[in-house]
């Protein structure tokens, strides 16, 4: 059985006590007025009352809704292997899986047949099992569900504060709705630091991090892992370089100088079109850049950088993703320096234009020096989202990890080796495999202080203009 | 305007006070379609306060702003008329309006001095017109003008502090030393205390008597005690008329006009 079904039983049963409860407060009401006195004043609406029953009756069926679908598919599997067929299956491995697999699918008629002869004589207990632990869920929840709706309805009387108490549940709701955002990341982060812990108990966090040398084998033995393999600062250097200086020195000038046009320049029908387009180049997806990067800017650069007798230029390079992904990186600057400059308060412009400044002077003197702290928070802010970026490099950059500063070269990136690491043949024990997360790690913990301090920085600006 | 020859009585009456540093030849001011200024004309003097009074939204400060071009900021705005700056019309084609603003200097109804030093902020126009010559002479010139916004005694120590950093009063007065530090002729002031308290107020009006002997100064004020007390002019505009101009004193005993009788003695505005 679908747990759209159970969702839908919950829903049901909150509806009943809806309708019900509003019944019973609209006879609240109306009771006095049959037997010829006035209404009763309600202390809410009845429809407050409907809310609070629905409440009561809804949210434990749902809660056990979500647990029963946690458990439930294990009792099943329980049920299963308890079956004198069930002794025929191997002890372990991907047969053994597969013929589980096989049996559930048929069971609850995903599947028309079985591949494995194995898996037939399982059909008939898993059916059994499933219809079994369905039956008792469906029971269980329309039983709390009444309870909790039962409950509520009965301490309805024409004073109850009803509506207090939704407002309550409401509060309680949308306070759930936002731990879920926080709560995720701190299950990442949990994720990220086991993971990384396990690394280091098998790399010496000192060969990681100041190492100059990185090709760890996901073949080779992990008890052999050395130290020496995993030198990631080959790494770090290329993400910087490509991330943080190339992809900057293009998107910080053209960046702030379309502020400035935009802001100080351009006319309003002008505005109005090309702030919108330049947020609609922010959300083109980054495989779009990546491939530009790879078929057009790279080859263009490799055979330039030749024909200048650069013989080391690579088909793969640093410039070429950097280039791209400064370009990528444009509308970020580009917004926060306008958002910056706009908020200089205009008493500043029209101080400096009344000395007889001119207007690039006013802008040079005045508004780009007083919108510096946001200019320079929205700097930070691109570059985490520049050494995050992994589309554009994984395509562009190329996989050697040199540490060179020659831009033609080919480099490799953080967030290259993370997606390599995690998607080749080694085993998820494996130092080379737990490397993605300590490079996980690291990059967390930059981009999480570049953007701690930016926004430090830009709410202390703000605050110097209020 | 209701009294065509006002401004031949007015300028009669000033005979006193040699030609005119300014002179305005009826200017309007439109805001798009909509007419903010109605053919003013007056002339304003050197060595002399010039009150601009009248009830908010009459026009002065868009009056004002016409004086040194600032209205040139806003897209929407259209100056018809001429104004003579010593005989130059400054709205001519020609006009260095970055010339014509460090000659006409203004100082802003809430005090804007730049988040830069003390000193930054003086030398601001100095640096920007190329009027220092070397190093010593900047530190000459901003000395020189915070002495005369009587603002040194209080700043020589900090000159490296921020400028936004003084209090309200003390900052309109680093605004009035940063608008003399590039020697205007003129300073416009558009209602120059009013974001600030009644001592710093009085030590701005004592410093706007102070300055009077070089420049001519013309004030927006929105407080006749403060027109009374400041200007030696005063011109009250209404509704974008200028309805009456003349000495300060007949206009606040001894006024022509229905309306600017009414003005004074509080009836409206
Ligand atoms: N930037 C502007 N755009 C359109 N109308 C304006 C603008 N500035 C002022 N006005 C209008 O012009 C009139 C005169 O305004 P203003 O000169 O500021 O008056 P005052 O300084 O005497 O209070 C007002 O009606 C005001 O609404
Ligand atoms: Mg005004």
């Amino acid at each position: 059985m679908s747990p759209a079904i159970f969702v839908l039983l919950a829903i049901g049963l909150g509806l009943v006590g809806w309708l019900a409860a509003r019944s019973r407060a609209w006879a609240f009401a109306t009771a006095n007025a049959a037997s010829g006195g006035g209404r009763v004043r309600l202390h809410s609406l009845p429809s407050y009352h409907g809310w609070y029953v629905a409440l009561w009756a809804f949210i434990p069926a749902i809660v056990f809704v979500m647990i029963w679908n946690a458990i439930s598919p294990h009792l099943v599997m329980q049920a299963i292997l308890a079956d004198p067929a069930a002794a025929q299956l191997p002890e372990f491995g991907i047969t053994r899986d597969t013929v589980l697999a096989e049996a559930l699918a048929v069971a609850s008629g995903n599947a028309n047949g079985v591949f494995n002869p194995l898996a037939t004589p399982l059909v008939e207990p898993a059916t059994a099992a499933m219809q079994r632990y369905a039956i008792i869920g469906v029971i269980v929840t329309i039983l709390i569900g009444f309870t909790g709706g039962i409950l509520a309805f009965l301490r309805l009387k024409p004073d109850f504060t009803a509506r207090t108490r939704v407002e309550r549940a409401v509060m309680m709701i949308l306070l759930l709705a936002s731990l879920v955002a926080i709560l995720t990341t701190f299950g990442i982060l949990a994720s990220l630091v086991f993971e990384t812990i396990r690394f280091f108990g098998m790399v010496n966090p000192i060969d990681f991090l100041f190492g100059t040398h990185w090709s760890p084998d996901p073949m080779r033995d992990p008890a052999y892992a050395d130290g020496a393999d995993y030198g990631a600062l080959p790494l770090f250097w290329g993400t910087i370089y490509i991330g943080a200086i190339i992809a900057m020195i293009v998107a910080i000038p053209l960046g702030l100088m379309s502020a400035i046009y935009l802001t100080q320049y351009a006319n309003s029908t002008f505005r109005k079109w090309m702030k919108p387009l330049l947020e609609i180049l922010a959300g083109v997806p980054t495989v779009v850049y990546g491939y530009f990067a790879a078929l057009t800017v790279a080859p263009f650069i490799r055979d330039v950088a030749k024909s200048a007798g650069i013989a080391s230029a690579s088909s793969e390079s640093a410039i070429a993703a950097g280039l791209v992904m400064g370009v990528m990186i444009i509308p970020f600057v580009s917004s926060m320096a306008d958002d910056s400059i706009a908020a200089v308060p205009s008493a500043m412009r029209d101080g400096s234009l009344a000395m007889g400044a001119t207007k690039s002077e006013t802008i040079r003197r005045v508004l780009v020096p007083a919108a510096l702290p946001g200019i320079v928070a929205g700097v930070m802010l691109a570059i985490s989202r520049a050494i995050g970026e992994t589309m554009i490099v994984v395509m562009a950059a190329g996989a050697a990890a040199n540490l060179t500063a020659n831009p033609f070269e080919s480099m490799t990136t953080v967030t290259y080796q993370i997606v390599a690491m995690l998607t080749g043949e080694g085993s998820f024990d494996h130092p080379a495999t737990l490397s993605a997360f300590a490079l996980g790690m690291v990059l967390f913990i930059v981009t999480l202080a570049l953007n701690f301090i930016a926004l430090r920085v830009v709410k202390r600006y703000r605050e110097a203009y209020e | 305007m209701n009294n065509p020859d006002l401004t031949s009585v007015a300028q009669a009456s000033f005979t006193d006070s040699g030609p005119a540093k300014i002179s305005a030849n009826k200017v309007s001011v439109y805001y798009g379609e909509k007419k903010a200024i109605d053919e003013v004309s007056i002339d304003i003097h050197t060595k002399y306060v010039t009150a601009f009074i009248g009830p908010s939204g009459c026009g002065k400060s868009t009056f004002l702003r016409t004086l040194n071009r600032m209205n040139d900021t806003i897209p929407s705005a259209r100056v018809d008329g001429e104004i003579l700056l010593d005989g130059d019309d400054i709205y001519r084609s020609k006009m260095d309006v970055v010339q014509l603003r460090a000659r006409v200097g203004m100082v802003f109804q809430k005090p804007n001095p730049f988040p830069k030093s003390i000193y930054e902020n003086i030398a601001y126009g100095p640096k920007i017109h190329g009027i220092a010559e070397s190093k010593g002479d900047l530190d000459g010139i901003v000395e020189q003008s915070l002495r005369r916004a009587g603002l040194w005694e209080e700043v020589k120590d900090r000159l490296s502090d921020s400028g936004t950093a003084l209090s309200g009063g003390q900052q309109q007065r680093l605004c009035i030393a940063r608008a003399i530090a590039v020697d205007p002729e003129v300073i416009l002031m558009d209602e120059p205390c009013s974001a600030l308290d009644p001592i710093a107020t009085a030590r701005i009006e004592e410093l706007i008597d102070e300055l009077r002997g070089r420049y001519a100064i013309v004030i927006v004020t929105h407080s006749m005690q403060q027109a009374a007390r400041v200007s030696q002019r005063t011109a009250f505009f209404h509704l974008g008329n200028l309805v009456e101009y003349g000495r300060t004193g007949d206009i606040f005993t001894n006024p022509r006009e229905e309306r600017t009788k009414d003005y004074i003695t509080g009836r409206y505005g």
